[in-house]
């Protein structure tokens, strides 16, 4: 019984003192140790960029992003060819991507009845292929640029096919998400008034969306620029020393150039891979920081 | 019932229909080719998963015609020059550096999402988050370039003195665990924070602590949303490519010792079809048959996924 009231006594002062039980050496210690977790994260990112930075910073200059790949005058190297044909297959992307994946996604939320067998088999696929690895897509897009009669390898347009295919389940999964995001009520209202389900759709569900979708597509996109894999697999080539003029047209990416350059002995060309790497980055940083600015800026809680 | 009076959402149809009204209005031919379009659109994703199917499957058909499935299945040495193809060295070694990522990312991924959901201030959480996504944004060559640049020389060779060679599973494993760090995190801390509140409530009146509350109450009761994350950071894992590529090199090698390079199944397809092989030769053809595997591993443990995160659903 002494035992019992001494403890509870103990507690009465531990009590008073506020959050004092976790004030307890183990406590504090899985405090720390979960500090400590997020903290490798953060750290594990600033060691990266920083040594990136330090290993290319002789090659922060003009020549890296206007000049072609060299191999004869390693020290001039640049990503010019890479950049541009990043910028080409991103746009190319986008512009297949988006329409087709806001489509998707307005039919499976306001147009889909979730209990049909089909509208089912679709969302079970969709969260498959959310998850099929990249490199996959690309041996996809081989065999569907191949099956509509192109025989050349590494077009602009094979590669926005492959990166189309892979980020479209995220457009598809983002999208949703905000137009479910809009309440009820304003559908309701717009349906009250006479609005068919598709007016309903295009004038008031989907421009509250866009903030939403805007958000999910450049993530998206952001996903889709730093990919060498799939451009890989469609064949791209990795020394392009012009400028890519059409969808027809050969190229090659930043991030597909890096990798060549990476794999290559002569050390000015993996300096100059390092400074290509921040170029990546920051395109990648800009990217993200648009859409986080885009969340913030126009996101609104009805 | 024709769907043009359907109101939209997802729920909630039945009243509408239950009215002997005609509240049709005049017929719209228009909105009947909107949603036929709309649902083309959803469908190219069930196109999609079709079309990888047959891309793979006809030419692994092709290969398996060549190379007998008991050879690809039954034999240890990969060696294509030499027309040897037993897959398990691609696979022990995609597992092998995928276990190393989840030794990794497991641990440091669940301690970040209990600090982010159970501790941190709303404040915190939304300014530590976005930091922590970048983790997964940055591109996976740049990741296998900092690899064989810093973790491999630096890290692993002058500061831990490990001897590893110049491409390792070890530094592989390491670098791809701070990939999928972001993806168990974010998830795990998804499930951890739609455990109600009463849960936690319940235990800090009975006196638990907020340590003993986390590990006690809130761990298991998110269980299997967890377990779904890591089962995807798994799946990511052993679909990467560049890192592995980069990183662990391109040597068919069945030691299982993580000081050495290893080719993983990613790599050897990302290699081969940097080559030039002929469309239709079976060195071409073998390309799809690691590809196929590689569908069927992440097919086999998304599937998992799926199923967890159905049950975590359920619970609340």
């Amino acid at each position: 019984m002494t035992n019992v009231a001494a403890t509870a006594a103990r507690e009465t002062v531990v009590l008073s003192t506020g959050r004092s039980r976790d004030r307890n050496l183990k406590s504090m210690a899985f405090l720390l140790a979960l500090w400590f977790s997020l903290f490798f994260g953060v750290m594990v990112l600033l060691v990266l960029i920083v040594s990136t930075v330090i290993d290319g910073a002789p090659r922060f200059d003009g020549e890296l992003l206007t000049k072609y790949s060299s191999t004869l005058r390693p020290e001039q190297t640049g990503y010019r060819a890479g950049i541009l044909g990043s910028v080409w297959v991103m746009v190319t992307t986008a512009a297949l991507a988006v329409p087709l994946g806001i489509a998707a996604a307005l039919y499976l939320e306001e147009f889909a009845n979730p209990k049909r067998w089909y509208n089912q088999i679709i969302e079970v696929n969709l969260q498959n292929l959310a998850a099929v690895p990249s490199i996959v897509y690309g041996l996809l897009a081989v065999a569907a640029v191949t099956a509509a009669g192109i025989t050349e390898r590494g077009l602009v347009i094979s590669g926005a096919v492959a990166l189309a295919l892979l980020i479209l389940p995220v457009i598809i999964i983002t999208t949703r998400e905000a137009v479910r995001a809009v309440p009820r009520e304003i559908r309701d209202g717009s349906l009250a008034l006479g609005a068919t389900v598709w007016q309903t759709t295009w004038r008031q569900t989907l421009p509250s969306a866009i903030p939403g979708i805007a958000t999910g597509t450049i993530l998206g996109l952001s996903r889709a620029i730093g990919e060498a894999a799939p451009l890989l697999m469609i064949g791209t080539a990795t020394a392009i020393r012009f400028d890519p003029n059409g969808l027809m047209s050969q190229f090659t990416a930043l991030p597909l150039q890096i990798y060549s350059e990476t794999s290559q002995s002569r050390e000015e060309l993996r300096v100059a891979a390092s400074a290509a790497s921040i170029v990546l980055l920051v395109m990648i940083l800009a990217l993200n920081a648009l859409a986080i600015f885009i969340r913030n800026k126009f996101h609104r809680t009805w | 019932m024709s769907s043009t009076t359907t109101p939209a959402g997802p729920s909630d149809r039945t009243g509408l229909q239950a009215t002997p009204v005609n509240l049709r209005g005049r017929s719209r031919p228009g909105e009947q080719v909107i949603r036929i379009v709309l649902l083309l659109a959803a469908l190219l994703s069930v196109a999609t998963t079709i079309g990888i199917v047959l891309a793979l499957l006809r030419p692994a058909l092709d290969f398996f015609g060549d190379v007998p499935i008991s050879e690809f299945l039954g034999t240890t040495r990969w060696a294509p020059q030499e027309a040897a193809y037993g897959i398990w060295p691609l696979v022990s070694a995609t597992f092998l550096i995928t276990f190393i990522a989840l030794l990794l990312a497991v641990p440091v991924g669940l301690g970040a999402a209990a600090y982010l959901a159970e501790y941190a201030s709303p404040k915190t959480r939304r300014r530590l988050k976005p930091v922590l996504e970048l983790l997964a944004g940055v591109p996976s060559v740049v990741y296998g370039f900092f690899a064989l640049t810093f973790v491999t020389p630096t890290l692993l060779q002058k500061i831990l003195h490990i001897d590893v060679g110049f491409t390792s599973a070890l530094a592989a494993g390491l670098v791809l665990g701070v990939m999928i760090i972001p993806t168990i995190a974010s998830l795990s801390e998804d499930a951890m924070t739609a455990v109600p509140l009463a849960l936690r409530q319940g235990s800090l009146a009975m006196g638990a602590n907020r340590m003993q509350t986390t590990l006690r109450v809130v761990f298991p009761a998110a269980l299997s949303g967890i377990a779904a994350a890591i089962v995807l950071g798994l799946s990511r894992a052993v679909g990467e490519t560049m890192i592995v590529t980069l990183a662990a090199g391109s040597r068919p090698n069945l030691s299982g010792d993580p000081r050495e390079g290893m080719e993983a199944m990613t790599a050897f397809i990302a290699i081969t079809a940097g080559g030039e092989s002929p469309v239709g030769s079976t060195s071409y053809n073998t390309l799809f048959a690691v590809g196929l595997m590689l569908f069927v591993i992440t097919l086999l443990i998304n599937i998992v996924s799926i199923a967890l995160v159905r049950r975590f659903r359920q619970v609340y």
